[in-house]
């Protein structure tokens, strides 16, 4: 190509470079957001998150709360259950009840239990299975009755006394390394943003590929050339539909935030806040790490139906990865595998971020798999572009990776 | 003006184009003939960018073409293509912004075009919903919406329906008027002679020929038909400078060569009879061309 003229205004050169590189991303930009499938699709994820924050919300408050209804001499009983099942992480709601309403009243779902008979000797009546922590704390009412019984029984003058010695004799736990439901938390969070990107990646390089092909086979590429450079139109293209996927990110993001910290759900608000921020970054990364490497491996063919066999390659790197990765993460976020497959380049934008929210990470791993990304970035950029402007206007059959390159140096 | 100057481009051992030159000046319709596979695409291609040549230049009034000089030029390759799932008017605006005009310009431009070439009522509709012959008006208008300084058109004709290719031709007399140069290639060689200014036949290559087709067919061998009733069968043989190419009743018809004078030829004729038809006739560009293509193959 015939170079521009030495000495000739390098400034309008790069303001007529910029002018193209706009154009064609305002046009990926429109096209995608005027496309019904844009909308349907971020509307079916929020709906989808939404879903899954129901769940959680409704998995919690079964899981926090049970009703007992008391009835016959188990009626005393109701301020030590309430007292034991809070020691266990339960919250018992407690009612009298009359003893030949019982069976009625568990059929019905009004209550969850229902308690008669004897400290000594409980009778507990249930639809299906007595709630595991409901059984501990009725069980400590009967063994504490049982026992001071027998202490009695042995010639023990008091007898309350010793069971309350007994109660407070406790075991000395150091932690080395333990969950709370916060870690969980974080653990969720970064599993689902790890996700999230796996998706936006996949699916915007996905249109990168399509974008490439639809011009490459409908023939307007070599119009397009006779006034833009192919960098201006593979720059635009990738900036356009990155924009796009960037905007569906946050939404997805911003809207998923706001119903789970709304709904009570999430409770560490702060650390997927932090999340999302560290997600946009890692879109951006990830998205110019493979969206060349989608629209180079496009440019080898020209119709759509050709474009699954060289797309498979790059979409089993990925999936791989993420499959790989997540099942790793979720595991032990901390374990040297982890660790290793988060810094590598094409894994890192996906698996990093959820390991920022899971906490476990020093500032040297985020620094270098950064690091590591921008270098994997221009390497594979300089790539992909080559292997772009040599493909692009080969028509008919594919054309080999490799013949793509070496072209490159004549 | 748009000058060619000594174009080389190869494809391994295969040479696509050997030191190809040609010069239109503005205002002017350059055919451009060839066999397929001569190298006229190749050529074209060049002259847009989209291509890199090995060796040679192409200049636009005297000077190195630059990114933004180019960005003026129309063109319209040999493959078509348009977005199929834009909209007509949207495409064209779209076209004429990259091609650097301001969105106001280029939305006027486009409804110009659209107006101008039939299509104020589809420019709304998809491309892909077009029919073929519509298809190619909005090609055509994709390479004039930018008002552009230049135009090279790959094959323009082809395709088109008889009323197409008199709105066509009428389209590029009137950018030529308006003082554009014009390179087109085609295969109509009769459409090329009536409608083009100066050809240029590039065989294998290399270009054979370049000028007006009377500068072309007077250089090149032209056609006697001589009627002398009652000569003697063979009169015409031997005569310098010409070759018999058939003799029937009392009708020869003979090749003369460029510079053979016919008078000579008269003369002869004279002698054994009555001449009562005498007439020299010019090749057409078509049988210059297969003249021309037969020489290279028999060389």
């Amino acid at each position: 190509m015939n170079t521009p003229e030495p000495g000739g205004s390098l400034h309008n050169a790069f303001r007529s470079a910029t002018r193209s590189v706009t154009l064609v991303a305002r046009r990926e930009l429109r096209t995608k957001l005027r496309n019904r499938a844009f909308l349907l699709g971020t509307v079916a994820i929020i709906a989808a998150i939404g879903g899954f924050i129901l769940l959680q919300m409704t998995l919690l408050a079964g899981a926090g709360t049970s009703t007992v209804a008391l009835a016959g001499q188990a009626t005393h009983i109701s301020a030590e259950l309430e007292r034991n099942a809070e020691q266990l992480g339960l919250t018992v709601e407690t009612t009298t009840i009359d003893g030949d309403e019982a069976r009625t009243a568990v059929e019905a779902g009004d209550v969850d239990a229902v308690v008669e008979g004897s400290p000594s000797e409980f009778h507990v009546l249930v639809e299906s299975d007595l709630n595991e922590r409901l059984e501990l704390a009725l069980s400590a009412i009967t063994q504490q009755q049982v026992m001071t019984a027998a202490l009695a029984q042995a010639g023990v003058d008091n007898p309350a006394a010793v069971m309350a010695q007994a109660s407070e004799a406790d075991v000395d736990v150091t932690a080395l390394s333990g969950t709370t439901p916060e870690d969980n938390q974080r653990l969720i969070v970064g599993a689902i943003m790890a996700f999230l990107l796996f998706f936006s990646i996949t699916t915007y390089g996905a249109y990168v590929a399509q974008g490439v092909v639809e011009e490459k086979s409908s023939r307007v590429v070599e119009i397009l050339l006779s006034t833009i450079r192919p960098w201006q139109l593979l720059l635009g293209k990738v900036a356009g539909l990155g924009l796009v996927g960037l905007s569906q990110l946050v939404i997805i993001g911003g809207a998923g935030l706001v119903l789970a910290t709304a709904t009570g759900v999430l409770e560490v608000t702060g650390v997927a806040v932090g999340t999302l921020a560290w997600g946009v970054l890692w879109y951006l990364l990830g998205f110019f790490l493979y969206a060349t490497i989608y629209a180079a491996a496009a440019s080898l063919v020209s119709r759509q139906e050709d474009l699954q066999s060289v797309l498979t390659p790059v979409t089993i790197i990925l999936v791989g990865g993420f499959v790989a990765g997540f099942n790793v993460m979720l595991h032990d976020p901390g374990s040297t595998a982890a660790v290793v497959l988060s810094l590598v380049p094409l894994l890192a934008p996906i698996l990093l971020p959820g390991r920022i929210a899971a906490g476990d990470i020093a500032a040297w791993e985020i620094g270098t798999a950064i690091g590591l990304t921008l270098l994997a970035v221009a390497a594979l950029t300089w790539l992909g572009s080559t292997v772009y402007r040599n493909a692009i206007l080969h028509m008919g059959s594919r054309i080999k990776l490799t013949a793509a390159l070496r072209q490159a140096r004549t | 003006m748009l000058e060619v100057i000594e174009l080389t481009k190869r494809y391994g051992d295969i040479t696509a184009l050997e030191k190809v030159s040609f010069t239109v000046r503005s205002g002017e319709l350059f055919g451009f003939v060839g066999s397929n596979g001569a190298g006229k695409t190749t050529a074209m291609r060049i002259m847009l960018g989209v291509l890199a040549q090995d060796a040679g230049r192409v200049r636009f009034d005297g000077n190195v073409i630059t990114p933004e000089v180019r960005a003026r030029f129309g063109y319209m390759p040999e493959e078509r293509g348009l977005y199929p799932k834009m909209k007509v008017l949207d495409q064209l605006t779209y076209l004429a912004q990259l091609h650097g005009r301001s969105a106001n310009a280029a939305h006027t431009a486009a409804e110009h075009w659209l107006a101008r070439l039939d299509l104020r009522e589809r420019r709304h509709d998809e491309v892909q919903k077009l029919s073929l012959g519509n298809q190619q008006r909005v090609q055509l208008a994709a390479a004039l919406v930018h008002e552009p300084t230049v135009l090279v058109l790959d094959e323009p004709f082809s395709g088109l329906d008889p009323v197409a290719v008199d709105m066509m031709s009428g389209v590029l007399r009137e950018q030529a008027a308006a003082g554009v140069p014009i390179v087109f290639s085609s295969h109509q060689l009769d459409l090329v002679e009536r409608l083009c200014d100066r050809v240029g036949i590039i065989r294998n290559g290399q270009m054979v020929a370049t000028g007006t087709v009377e500068e072309l067919s007077a250089g090149a061998v032209s056609q006697l038909r001589v009627v002398v009733p009652g000569a003697p069968a063979g009169w015409a043989r031997g005569l310098d400078g010409t070759r018999v190419l058939s003799e029937q009743d009392s009708t020869t018809l003979l090749e003369l060569e460029p510079d053979a004078d016919e008078q000579a030829v008269l003369r002869a004729a004279m002698e054994h009879g009555p001449v009562t038809e005498f007439s020299k006739h010019r090749l057409s560009l078509a049988e210059l061309f297969r003249h021309v293509v037969t020489e290279g193959s028999a060389a």
